[in-house]
């Protein structure tokens, strides 16, 4: 059994779904429903996330092992097991899926009247996949989540979506379906290969080069497209403009994020020497999707556009960092997808409130915010900075370090991401100016109210969050560094191999 | 002689003469009762089957095993539930004629005989036994144009694929001297080879089939027939005669013609390819519900015949798996379909299924968890599935067949899609008449076994390994 003593892995993982069964039970008028869908929901989120602090408080940080592993046979025929646990990687992003489902149930509560009880039920199961998705050890497992996410996601673009959510939800959806069952042939030749699913195993298993590189443009397939990567991100500012306040945090904060953690999972310790081989392209299309989409995001007229143009942007700098294969880039890496979860996401939840309130995202509707509304200005500030990393903030360490990781490896490169940086400051510092300074010529604007309690109630921890991160890195760094120093070994090691079997 | 082998065939056989005796007699309507009646003999035939003793019969024309056991049950339910729709549909549109309960009861009969075919003539036989019905099923509706052009059409093409059928076989018996599948095993097995009217006879007998199953290239009748007929009568054409023409198809490629595998293999493989991609492609731009799901079931066939192509004994518990799933969410899907009617008419348009979401929830969930399924998406039972069926076309190298498979299977989701967008996103239009209890038992059985398929896999695993051992031997 695992230290917690229960098994607590799955009990986060489908505890939402207790949740969506005692919605699904309301019975009465629409009001009533809707009343006890939000209240259920968020009651469950939130126990769920008291939940998931044990793995907080009890995750061992001195091992890279697999911790809290569950362990039950599913499909004994195939080998493929129900396999549950977590490590440096993959801890953290349980807990942050855990920590923004609450608050995008809060951020949801006034602004989706119609089919609330719907909305919960999509949630709550989106949290299900969410969750399990990091926390399965089998690759089999571990794809049966990864897809799943698709049908929530898709019917909240859909369903609670803007004017074009149709278009921008099947894009959603067929773009990562395309790429995802190309991963789906090379997880089953990779299991003909092994004869396992299972991930510790796997990663034991040695698998041919020129294997090794369909299979990464197999897994390049569909976890490029989930990142997004520049050319295949343009999916992503059609889903983020149209999905609802809270299907923008989720995408945001915690679906952009699978990708990432799909390279570093699979890719890289799996597929070392294509790995090693493909690297100088993913540095190429990082550094594109970092200076290119942020020049992007500067001409951008939609406030979601832009955050979703700048996410694009963070995620170059992630996969720059990933590929570096040294402990600073990709503890960088690690790093800055967090501190992204939770500044991209707050970023959108800012938008929501003004949205909620004038119901446009457009940045010239709006100017001199500041004015009526201070208490929403210094949080937008807050996250305005952080995503721009300046020090003291969440976003600084992991740029940071992905830079020294990318000078290691090539200066060029680490000038590549820093210029990404200076961009970032100006589309962001365009975009704060544009909505909360200048003199106020709308009567509409004048009449704004400012945040209330409930909305505060949304920002504090991510507040929390941002300073923290940005103050005392160490408490998040020390949850992966042992992980990926082990990480850094091995890929080393598979590559010293490989390189000396050439050199016979 | 073993007799007693045949028992389940014999006894449903009787219950239709006893059932059409009694269906004629009373002046009054007797439809519910015959429906009821031959719904309780598929019950009792299929507690006979599952007592069946194992073994050959009739000379070696008739064979009982594990695989002709599972398909029979299979083919039977199917045949059930379909009965199990109709029953409302056929009294509100004035077709609740006691026949129909008895014709789908002789088409299963058929399709039994089909099932246990140890010989290119009980094959026929049972073909045709299948058919006859069919043909009249589909023009059931007579005064309705199009389901009379539905019937006429069917006929004359399924009488070319009988006549395929029939010349095929005489190929084959002519060149190998038997007809008798384990003596054409041997025959073929010889060493001097296979000659080239064999190979012509097999490949008639592959086209017949292939027009029964309606893969591409012999798929012209579906859209037209499915779109024709009677709305209970395509959700019955599109499970119950898939089933047995495959468990044929399964038995005649492996048994007598699997020494011939290299002759037949490129036709299936080309086949496979062709269906998955015309039943993508083709349905994206259907208007017509029952449409869209002919060239959906195209496309289905075609990642059956992908297993049925890379045999051996994963290839083929891939099949029986995949057709299994497959009938469960299309009977699931067509109960939907028999309960679209609004204002007392029949409705079947995709924009008829307009907020479904709001108007009727329980159903609308109950089929976008079908076309999620169908579309394979992860957990629902259709990814499984199509997982079963990709294994051994991986581990047997089909990378081409694989690599298309699944990239027609995303072209699918885009309608499949459609249909959730149209329940979900759209705005309501009025809402369907009151669904009827058989839908909704329908609804609810095979809903739930699509949904929670990935909690109890093992269960349908185990009887498709041991309806495929007895097969391989």
């Amino acid at each position: 059994m695992n230290a917690a003593g229960f098994p607590i892995l799955s009990l986060v993982t489908f505890l939402p779904l207790v949740g969506v069964l005692i919605i699904m039970m309301v019975r009465g008028d629409e009001a009533v429903v809707a009343s006890n869908a939000r209240w259920t929901a968020l009651w469950t989120s939130l126990v769920t996330f008291l939940l998931s602090l044990i793995l907080w408080a009890q995750f061992d940080k001195t091992t890279a092992d697999y911790q809290f592993v569950e362990q039950v046979s599913w499909l004994p025929d195939f080998g493929i097991g129900y396999i549950m646990g977590v490590d440096g990687i993959s801890v953290l992003f349980v807990l942050l899926s855990t920590l923004l489902t609450p608050l995008c149930i809060l951020a949801s509560w006034t602004s989706v009247q119609n089919r609330v009880r719907e909305y919960m039920i999509a949630f709550l199961i989106l949290e299900t996949m969410m969750v399990g998705m990091f926390c399965a050890l089998d690759f089999m497992l571990f794809y049966i989540f990864f897809e799943a996410v698709l049908i929530p996601m898709f019917l909240i673009i859909g369903i609670w979506g803007g004017p074009r959510r149709v278009y921008a939800s099947y894009k959603f959806f067929l773009y990562t379906l395309l790429g995802s069952v190309l991963m789906l042939l090379a997880i089953i030749a990779l299991w003909f290969q092994a004869g396992t699913t299972s991930i510790p195993e796997l990663s034991e298993f040695d698998i041919p080069f020129n294997m090794q590189v369909w299979m990464f443009l197999a897994f390049f397939a569909s976890f490029a497209v989930k990142v997004p990567m520049w050319p295949v991100h343009t999916w992503l500012p059609d889903a983020h403009v149209e999905a609802p306040t809270a299907g923008s945090v989720i995408l945001a904060g915690v679906l952009l994020k699978m990708g990432a953690y799909g390279f570093l999972r699979f890719s890289i310790p799996l597929l070392p020497e294509a790995s090693a081989y493909f690297a100088p392209f993913i540095y190429v299309l990082s550094i594109v999707a970092v200076v290119y989409t942020s020049l992007v995001a500067l001409a951008q007229q939609d406030m979601k556009k832009l955050i979703a143009y700048s996410s694009v942007a963070h995620m170059g700098i992630v996969t720059l960092g990933i590929f570096t294969f040294n402990q600073q880039g990709i503890e960088g890496a690690l790093f800055t997808m967090l501190s992204h979860g939770v500044v991209s996401g707050a970023l959108f939840l800012c938008v929501g409130v003004v949205y909620d309130r004038l119901h446009t995202r457009e940045i010239a509707r709006y100017g001199g915010v500041a004015k009526v509304m201070p208490g929403y200005a210094m949080v937008f500030m807050l996250f305005t900075m952080a995503s721009i990393a300046l020090p003291g903030t969440a976003g600084f360490p992991g740029e940071f370090l992905v830079i020294l990781g990318a000078w290691a490896v090539n200066p060029w490169i680490a000038l590549g991401a820093a210029t990404g940086m200076v961009l970032g400051a100006c589309y962001m510092l365009t975009l704060y100016r544009g909505v909360a300074f200048g003199k106020i010529t709308k009567d509409d604007v004048r009449a704004l109210l400012d945040m209330e309690a409930r909305e505060y109630a949304i920002f504090a921890p991510l507040i929390v969050l941002a300073l923290w991160m940005g103050i005392y890195p160490q408490s998040f760094l020390s949850f992966f560094s042992v992980t990926v120093a082990q990480m850094v070994q091995q890929h080393q090691a598979a590559i010293g191999a490989a390189s000396r079997l050439a050199g016979l | 002689m073993n007799w007693t082998l045949a028992l389940p065939e014999l006894v449903l056989s009787v219950c239709g003469l006893a059932i059409l005796v009694f269906g004629v007699i009373p002046k009054k309507d007797t439809s519910l009762a015959c429906t009821m009646a031959v719904i309780a003999a598929f019950v009792g035939t299929g507690v006979l089957i599952l007592s069946q003793q194992k073994g050959t019969a009739f000379g070696g024309q008739y064979v009982a095993d594990d695989f002709s056991a599972f398909m029979k049950l299979l083919a039977l339910a199917a045949a059930a539930f379909s009965l199990l729709l109709a029953l409302d549909w056929n009294e509100k549109e004035k077709l609740n004629r006691f026949e129909f309960p008895i014709l789908v009861l002789f088409s299963t009969v058929g399709m039994m005989v089909m099932i246990s075919a140890n010989d290119l003539m009980s094959l026929y036989l049972g073909l045709e036994l299948l058919s006859l019905p069919l043909y009249v099923l589909a023009a059931f509706d007579r005064d309705n144009p199009r389901s009379a052009e539905a019937g006429l059409k069917y006929f004359i093409l399924g009488s070319l694929a009988s006549g395929m059928m029939l010349y095929g076989s005489s190929l084959v018996y002519g060149f190998a001297g038997t007809t008798n599948f384990d003596r054409l095993a041997d025959a073929l097995s010889a060493e001097a080879g296979v000659t080239a009217g064999v190979i012509v006879g097999i490949v008639f007998v592959i086209a017949a089939l292939a027009f029964k199953l309606a893969a591409v290239p012999f798929h012209m009748w579906t859209p037209d027939v499915y779109e024709g007929a009677p709305t209970t009568v395509t959700a019955f054409f599109a499970s119950a005669p898939k089933v047995a023409t495959v468990a044929l198809l399964v038995r005649v490629l492996t048994d007598p013609f699997g020494e011939v595998v290299s002759q037949w293999q490129q036709i299936v493989v080309l086949t496979a390819i062709l269906s998955m991609l015309l039943g993508a492609f083709a349905a994206i731009g259907q208007k017509n519900v029952k449409r869209l799901m002919a060239y959906s079931s195209i496309g289905h066939v075609g990642f059956i015949l992908m297993g049925l192509a890379v045999g051996g004994e994963a290839g083929l518990r891939g099949v029986v798996v995949y057709l299994a799933i497959y009938i469960a969410m299309n009977i699931g899907a067509f109960a939907v379909l028999v309960a679209m009617r609004r204002n007392g008419r029949a409705v079947e348009a995709v924009d008829d299924l307009a907020g479904l979401g709001r108007t009727d929830p329980a159903m609308a969930l109950a089929m976008a968890i079908f076309m999620f399924s169908m579309a394979g998406i992860p957990p629902l039972a259709g990814f499984f599935a199509k997982i079963y069926v990709l294994l051994p076309a991986i581990e047997q190298g089909f990378w081409t067949m694989a690599v298309i498979g699944v990239l027609s299977s995303v072209v699918s989701a885009y309608y499949y899609l459609r249909i959730v967008k149209v329940m979900y996103f759209d705005a309501p239009v009025a809402g369907f008449d009151v669904r009827p209890a058989g839908v909704s038992v329908v609804l609810a059985g095979t809903g739930l076994f699509t949904l929670f398929f990935f909690l109890f896999p093992a269960m349908l695993l185990d009887a498709a390994r041991h309806a495929v051992a007895a097969i391989i031997g």
